[in-house]
């Protein structure tokens, strides 16, 4: 009983940190213990072999996120070795859908948060800005899946993504200047079109369906 | 057009009457003037209608005589094509005319005027005293007029946001309309039992008729809706809400409809009718899909096949969409449904495999044929409405307004508040009034109140003032008023900007990153279906639909592609000096972030760059290798876009065989002129118009593009050379490591070139170069001004080519 209590006080801190539900709490800690296979911890090789996540061109980025400081609240850098729950809860609240009642400075603020994840996820030397190879290999990475790429291909797109990013924040820039990449600013004025707010989100499910369940379901 | 052309006959001559009139009075001036000396007092003064009387005469006599008519006239030989024209033509100027008009478009839709217009010219042939014409027939209407604007909506119609969406789009097309449906024919009925003290005509409306009018008025209509929701530029979502309403709701309309036609006969219904009648939409709507996606699938496959006859291939894509129509029309399903889905199902297929022009073509025709339809329908709605007989009863005319306003509004609050507990970005008070208030009513609704029988329905006139009243109450009240009523609720509009490739980019990073959160979370949600969705296509579905290299692309190197031809025919269009529309208007190049193209530069600064040797150099070196990369992109480029060019393989021999050349040349300094003598022969402009003539020139415009840009720098860097603007045709091969001048300079040029000539400002330059820049630019300019031309009409510029040949040094 008393362990009972103290874990809905633990959930009930968790859930006013990070804005899930109590009953999306419950679910996700489900969902972690049986990635983790019941240990406090996860590790990458525990996300890295989810059966669904195989085919997805940029898995590696998606892991890496979940174990980079950045995206833990707390102004640390560098990335963890494994993650605990609380850890884990952060992350995915990057992806909560905002509500009918929220306000406009909250939906501003709640973009820039989920603009910063993404550009966390690209800036993976954590220097503020998004350099050409850095931007390169996002570029590679999303096409890694689509069958034989050539090389060339990839950079040229890179190429011409950074020339309009550069183009569009620093118009007027002499021959000799040199745009060292895309920060953070530039990086919100370029995806000002996509409203980031309200497209990157998934459904956090209030209930536990087994139905719906996927990967370690046997487990 | 057949029920026209049966209507029509009998009426003789027709309509609109003062335009025929002057036309036959030219006629008849003419044939008295010189052909037929007939002497008959037909004189020019005379009414209209007397000419045309006199006119009947004559040719009566011509008949009798026995004289060999030289000239005759035969007005019925031509009657309908060339009154189904004048109507066309009466269309279009129209439409024409209002958009002439200063800030009268502005205020007013013009749906509204074009009815209005309709009223007038209805008015017109009545005053003339003819017969009207039954102009919205429903044969016309659902056959001719309803499919260009639905297969229009359907090819382009935004499949994201539409898939998004669709629950809450299904639940307002298919709930709402039901709703609508059974609530203002419910109502109705019990209104017209009210008033026992004073019986009309009202009592012996039963409740079938009245049902069956509930739904007839109940559909949100997609031509009225396009109408207005074009003009006020609105958010994606609520656009695709109304309007994707508006287009599913068809199957409900189409089964209710006959379910209440049928009943209404019969006069009873029973629980195993209503069962059949669910049965029988899900028939409908999904049979109509089912049709609609097997031609989508059989045109694509066709389009996978036309490489060979590229002319006929647009024609495939509006006939398959007509016969998808058709075909579901003749089982009665959904035939807007299947249009939807064919033109949806087809796209993505189809202009992966059709040339560059074939999808201008496809794009200009179904906008031509959309909005001359919804001209016509507009204009129709008006006459119809002068013509119709009227039974005009205030109760149920008035009645069914409010009906229609209150269900509405209830209908559509009342589902988003189950609605919005089901989505994740929730519908506001905002959007749910300008998703109310957007339930415009239009012509399908009329059509099918002219499909009732007489016989059947009594209250046949009386429904049709009602439908015209609703009609023209949407239309005209709420269609005027929703645009600053959107402006002042502060609705969020349409982003009107071009997709960038960041944004490509980033949509489908998020794609993925979605995909894979929601694997982590463990439960499949619509990204991870969509992911599966996704590979299924390109796994299976591409391949066989989808001709060539092309089926392997992935859609960002795809989107990549389209994005590089579009700047490269903005380049070749915007060329002698027209303001460049610049993707990326500024001064930030390849130096820059070390890229691949020159981008266009701003006009401000424009001063040449001062760099060092070093950087330079470097510059060079990357200038050289992303040109020589842009060309075999290019080349591969054409190969999916050009018919198999006899002359591709020819031609990139004497390319190397030329580049060698001038390689050679370039050694020898300053025997600039050789640079005409080895390019004129092999590659000379007569190659050049035989591959433009055969009527591929646009295809070829980026190469086109790619060379005069190339040669521009040239007269510059040889001390200037006037000839050098027979260019086009001249291959200098930049990515050649002898020509690093004119590499370097080619940037300089492109972008001095873009930025509308602004030679005032290239002084800037240093002085070496400066000097320059001046005849260099103008050379550019007439290079580019002959190259557009030569690319539009290659004959006339070859020819000129030709002449100043001679005149080469």
């Amino acid at each position: 009983m008393g362990a009972s209590q103290t874990r809905t006080e633990k959930y009930q801190d968790l859930a006013d940190k990070t804005g899930f539900s109590l009953e999306q709490i419950e679910n996700l800690h489900k969902r972690f213990q049986r990635l983790s296979d019941n240990e406090e911890t996860i590790s990458r090789e525990q996300l890295d072999s989810i059966p669904s996540l195989a085919n997805n061109p940029i898995r590696k980025q998606i892991i890496e996120a979940f174990f980079d400081k950045r995206n833990q609240h707390q102004n640390e850098v560098g990335s963890c070795e494994e993650i605990g729950f609380e850890q884990f809860l952060m992350v995915m609240s990057h992806f909560r859908p905002p509500s009918l009642k929220t306000t406009e400075e909250e939906k501003e603020a709640m973009r820039k948060e989920k603009l910063h994840f993404l550009f966390n996820m690209h800036d993976t030397d954590n220097d503020g800005t998004i350099t050409l190879v850095e931007y390169r290999k996002v570029v590679e990475e999303l096409l890694s899946k689509s069958g034989d790429i050539e090389q060339e291909t990839v950079k040229a797109i890179a190429d011409a993504a950074m020339l309009e990013v550069a183009s569009t924040n620093v118009p007027h820039m002499a021959p000799d200047e040199f745009y060292e990449g895309i920060t953070f600013e530039h990086f919100q004025q370029i995806l000002k079109g996509l409203e980031m707010e309200t497209r990157m989100h998934i459904r956090f499910l209030d209930v536990d369906t087994p139905t719906l369940r996927c990967g370690k379901s046997s487990s | 057009m057949p029920s026209r052309t049966g209507s029509h006959s009998p009426t003789g001559i027709g309509k609109s009457l003062p335009e025929r009139g002057l036309l036959l009075l030219m006629v008849l001036v003419l044939l008295e003037g010189s052909v037929i000396p007939l002497g008959a007092a037909s004189s020019p003064d005379t009414g209209h209608q007397k000419n045309v009387d006199n006119h009947k005469a004559e040719g009566e006599k011509n008949h009798t005589k026995k004289a060999f008519p030289v000239l005759d006239l035969d007005y019925r030989h031509i009657q309908t094509p060339f009154e189904i024209s004048l109507w066309v033509l009466l269309a279009s100027v129209m439409k024409l005319g209002f958009h002439m008009i200063p800030r009268l478009p502005g205020i007013v839709p013009e749906s509204c005027l074009l009815i209005t217009v309709g009223l007038l010219v209805g008015g017109l042939i009545k005053l003339a005293g003819e017969k009207v014409p039954p102009v919205l027939d429903s044969q016309l209407f659902f056959l001719c007029l309803l499919p260009p604007i639905i297969l229009d909506a359907g090819y382009f119609l935004p499949i994201r946001p539409f898939m998004e969406n669709l629950g809450t789009i299904l639940m307002f097309a298919v709930v709402g309309t039901l709703w609508n449906a059974f609530f203002i024919g419910g109502l109705l009925y019990a209104v017209c039992q009210i008033q026992p003290a004073n019986p009309n005509e009202l009592h012996q409306l039963e409740i079938l008729p009245c049902l069956l009018f509930g739904s007839i008025i109940s559909a949100v209509d997609p031509v009225a809706v396009l109408a207005v929701f074009e003009e006020i530029h609105i958010n994606e979502l609520l656009h695709i809400l109304v309007f994707g309403e508006s287009l599913l709701n068809d199957a409900v309309t189409v089964v209710l409809y006959h379910l209440f036609e049928e009943y209404s006969a019969a006069g009873t219904v029973t629980v195993l009718d209503g069962f059949l009648g669910i049965i029988s939409f899900l028939v409908v709507s999904l049979g109509g899909i089912l049709v609609g996606a097997i031609y989508g699938i059989l045109a694509a496959f066709t389009s996978r096949f036309t490489s060979h006859t590229r002319v006929i291939e647009p024609l495939f894509v509006f006939v398959y969409s007509y016969m998808a129509y058709l075909s579901a029309e003749m089982f009665h399903l959904s035939g807007i449904m299947a249009l939807i889905a064919c033109g949806a199902v087809m796209r993505p297929y189809v202009e992966a495999n059709i040339s560059h022009k074939s999808h201008t073509t496809i794009k200009y025709f179904l906008k031509m044929w959309s909005s001359v339809s919804e001209t016509l329908i507009f204009i129709f709605l008006g006459v119809a409405t002068v013509d119709g007989p009227h039974h005009w009863n205030w109760t149920f005319v008035t009645v069914t307004v409010i009906l229609c306003l209150v269900s509405r509004v209830i209908g559509v609050v009342g589902l988003t508040c189950v609605i919005n507990k089901f989505r994740i970005v929730k519908l506001t008070t905002k959007d749910q009034f300008i998703v109310a208030y957007g339930g415009m009513r239009g012509a399908i609704a009329f059509s099918l109140g002219f499909l009732l029988k007489k016989e059947e329905f009594p209250m046949r006139e009386m429904f049709l003032t009602a439908i015209i009243t609703v009609i023209f109450f949407t239309v005209f009240v709420q269609g005027m008023t929703i645009k600053p009523l959107v402006e002042l609720l502060a609705v969020k509009k349409k982003q009107e900007a071009k997709r960038s490739i960041n944004e490509e980019i980033h949509t489908q990073f998020l794609d993925h990153l979605l995909t894979g959160i929601e694997d982590i979370c463990g439960h499949y949600g619509h990204h991870h279906w969509k992911d599966k969705l996704n590979r299924f296509n390109k796994k299976y579905v591409k391949k066989c639909l989808i001709a060539g290299e092309r089926s392997k692309e992935p859609q960002l190197i795809a989107f990549y592609h389209k994005m590089e031809m579009k700047q490269a025919i903005d380049l070749v269009e915007s060329g002698g000096g027209v303001n460049l529309p610049s993707a990326v208007p500024s001064t930030v190049s390849m130096q820059n972030i070390q890229p691949k193209k020159p981008p266009p530069a701003k006009p401000v600064e424009k001063a040449l760059p001062k760099m060092t040797k070093g950087r330079e150099e470097e510059i060079r070196q990357i200038l050289r290798s992303n040109l020589q990369k842009t060309r075999q992109r290019l080349r591969s480029y054409n190969r999916h876009t050009l018919v198999a060019d006899p002359y591709e393989d020819g031609f990139s021999e004497l390319l190397i065989k030329k580049q060698k050349m001038i390689a050679l040349e370039k050694k020898i300094k300053d025997m600039n002129y050789y640079l005409t003598v080895p390019a004129a022969p092999p590659d000379s402009p007569t190659m050049c118009r035989a591959r433009l003539a055969s009527g591929r020139g646009t295809d070829f415009k980026p190469a086109q593009q790619q060379r005069g840009n190339k040669i521009s720098p040239d007269p510059q860097s040889y001390s200037s050379k006037p000839a050098m603007d027979r260019v086009p045709t001249i291959q200098v091969d930049l990515a050649s490591p002898q020509s690093p001048d004119s590499v370097n300079l080619m940037d300089e040029f492109r972008r001095a070139d873009q930025q509308e000539e602004d030679q005032g400002l290239t002084m800037k330059a240093p002085s070496g170069q400066s000097g320059f820049n001046r005849p260099g630019e103008a050379d550019r300019g007439r290079e580019q001004q002959k190259l557009t031309r030569c690319l539009s009409d290659p004959g006339p510029s070859a020819d000129e080519e030709e002449e100043e040949e001679p005149f080469l040094p």
